[in-house]
């Protein structure tokens, strides 16, 4: 579904990336590690479109980024859950209209699937919550709300960046247990986290892949994991 | 056909679209403001140039159809050299009518400079003859040439000289007017433009927020689109409408009057500045998409 092949990533003639080559496969289940500037965060943009390569090709959905036009990427991230480390919500608007935006900017009517947000919401814990503004929620909370908003479109890969660096020991374990029943669904799923803890505590629920970024390469984790 | 549709579309709106912006207090106000007061300009603006107009036809219209034969003589000759340049104009093809002022009217003519009273008969005043043309008019230069022939004293006066400044200045006030209204509209389309900008400006992470989640630009950018355009539409609406109200209560309109007591709409002249407000959302329209589509290409 999404693929990277032999890609680098530049910025301001720095070399950020170098010959990065991944796969994303349905049902596949990928933790992204390594120091902090490493270039997780960078290597996750070049997945949804937010960067685009400066050497290589990045192919999602069968087709080159550089191929795919601006409302193409609207239709790729469609395609694509995302869950920030900050979150990113609409303060303004109340949560159950946060998680239900992707439906609504694709034309989708939110009443036609409110049972099943209420449902979805009641999944992440936050039933209780549909009313509440996005300031007055909690870290833990927000970043589970990301989670919902993220899954709502039931999209083929979920893109997760950092999704427990605000969260306790518990609440990690409690959205660790959430990625791996969407991808029990079928879904990909890419977590960059530099939390050695939660990716031993996922190894023993799902055959994930461990990769991390050294020296600006993708390698495969070895033992010390 | 299609674009029809997406600008009935945006017009209509869609309310879950309009609630992902929040409202920006400052721009909305600005843009109201702004179309409001264009608006009002923009009344004062067809206004003179409607009134320029009418003089500039008015003045073209009478002044070209009429003109005068001098009579300058020795007083014994006056009344021959009438008779001689009446039958000339008889016979000129383009000549409508002729005839010579009587001394009443000769006496009304030079009243404002000397009163009722003046003794025309008894001072050598010239004798004036009144021609009126066809729509065809007549060949001035070869009634001149006739003329001294036949009655030397004869001097045509076709109101050319005069006429043509007057014309002239009539036209450009008229110009000016027009010019005014292009400037209205072009000061309208620079400050929407600015309004729309810093709202885009203002909501840059909700922007991205939607890109985030797969907003097309299209849907981002018709929720601005649709709030600058009502807001310019209401705005330009009331501005039209004090403008209308205020040329009413300037003192009435004369259709023959002149320029000052003329500045004013008369008949059908009244449905024009009603499109102003249709011009004002038409304008904000596409100043709004233009720069909402231009910002959104810097967000990824």
């Amino acid at each position: 579904m999404i693929e990277l092949d032999d890609v680098s990533y530049s910025y301001g003639g720095d070399a950020l990336l170098s010959d990065i080559t991944l796969r994303l496969a349905p049902g596949s289940f990928h933790f992204l590690t390594g120091p902090s500037g490493a270039g997780k965060s960078t290597l996750l943009k070049l997945c949804y479109m937010e960067l685009l390569a400066t050497k290589g090709t990045v192919t999602l959905f069968g087709r080159p980024a550089r191929d795919i036009g601006r409302d193409g990427v609207a239709m790729v991230r469609r395609r694509v859950g995302i869950v920030h480390q900050d979150c990113q919500f609409l303060d303004h608007l109340p949560l159950l209209e946060n998680v239900a935006l992707p439906l609504t900017v694709s034309g989708q009517s939110t009443e036609a699937h409110m049972e099943e947000m209420r449902e979805l919401l009641g999944w992440v814990g936050l039933a209780s919550k549909l009313r509440a503004l996005p300031p007055e929620l909690s870290g833990g909370e927000r970043q589970r709300a990301a989670l919902a908003r993220a899954v709502v479109m039931s999209p083929d890969v979920i893109l997760a960046d950092e999704p427990t660096g605000n969260l306790d020991w518990e609440m990690s374990l409690r959205l660790l247990t959430l990625l791996v029943e969407l991808n029990r669904m079928g879904k990909a799923i890419l977590v960059a986290t530099h939390d050695l803890n939660l990716i031993r505590q996922a190894k023993s629920q799902v055959a994930a892949r461990v990769l991390r970024i050294k020296d600006r390469r993708l390698q495969l984790a070895g033992a010390d994991l | 056909m299609k674009k029809l549709t997406d600008v009935v579309a945006i017009l209509k709106g869609d309310p879950r679209a309009d609630r992902a912006v929040p409202p920006t207090g400052f721009t909305a106000q600005l843009t109201l403001l702004t179309a409001a007061a264009m608006a009002f300009l923009g009344v004062f603006a067809l206004a003179l140039s409607l009134a320029t107009a009418r003089l500039a036809e008015r003045w073209a219209g009478e002044l070209a159809q009429s003109s005068t034969i001098r009579i300058s003589a020795p007083q014994d000759q006056v009344a021959v050299q009438t008779a001689a340049a009446l039958r000339v104009l008889n016979q000129t093809t383009g000549v409508a009518s002729a005839r010579a002022l009587d001394p009443a009217e000769q006496r009304a003519l030079l009243a404002p400079w000397f009163g009722p009273d003046l003794p025309v008969e008894t001072l050598p005043i010239p004798q004036l003859i009144e021609v009126i043309e066809t729509p065809a008019g007549y060949d001035a230069e070869g009634l001149r040439l006739r003329l001294r022939a036949e009655a030397p004293g004869g001097v045509l006066d076709d109101h050319t000289r005069w006429r043509r400044p007057l014309v002239a200045a009539a036209g450009r006030i008229n110009a000016l007017g027009l010019v005014s209204l292009a400037l209205i509209g072009g000061v309208m389309v620079a400050m929407i433009t600015l309004a729309a900008n810093a709202a885009l400006s203002a909501n840059a992470q909700v922007i991205r927020v939607l890109r985030l989640v797969g907003a097309r630009d299209s849907y981002i950018a018709r929720a601005f689109v649709r709030r600058f355009t009502l807001r310019a539409l209401s705005g330009a609406a009331g501005g039209t409408a004090l403008g209308m109200a205020a040329i009413a209560l300037l003192p009435k309109a004369d259709p023959a009057g002149g320029f000052l007591t003329g500045l004013g709409f008369t008949g059908a002249g009244w449905i024009l500045p009603l499109v102003i407000p249709p011009l004002a959302a038409v304008i904000a329209f596409w100043s709004t998409r233009l720069a909402a589509l231009r910002a959104l290409k810097e967000i990824t």
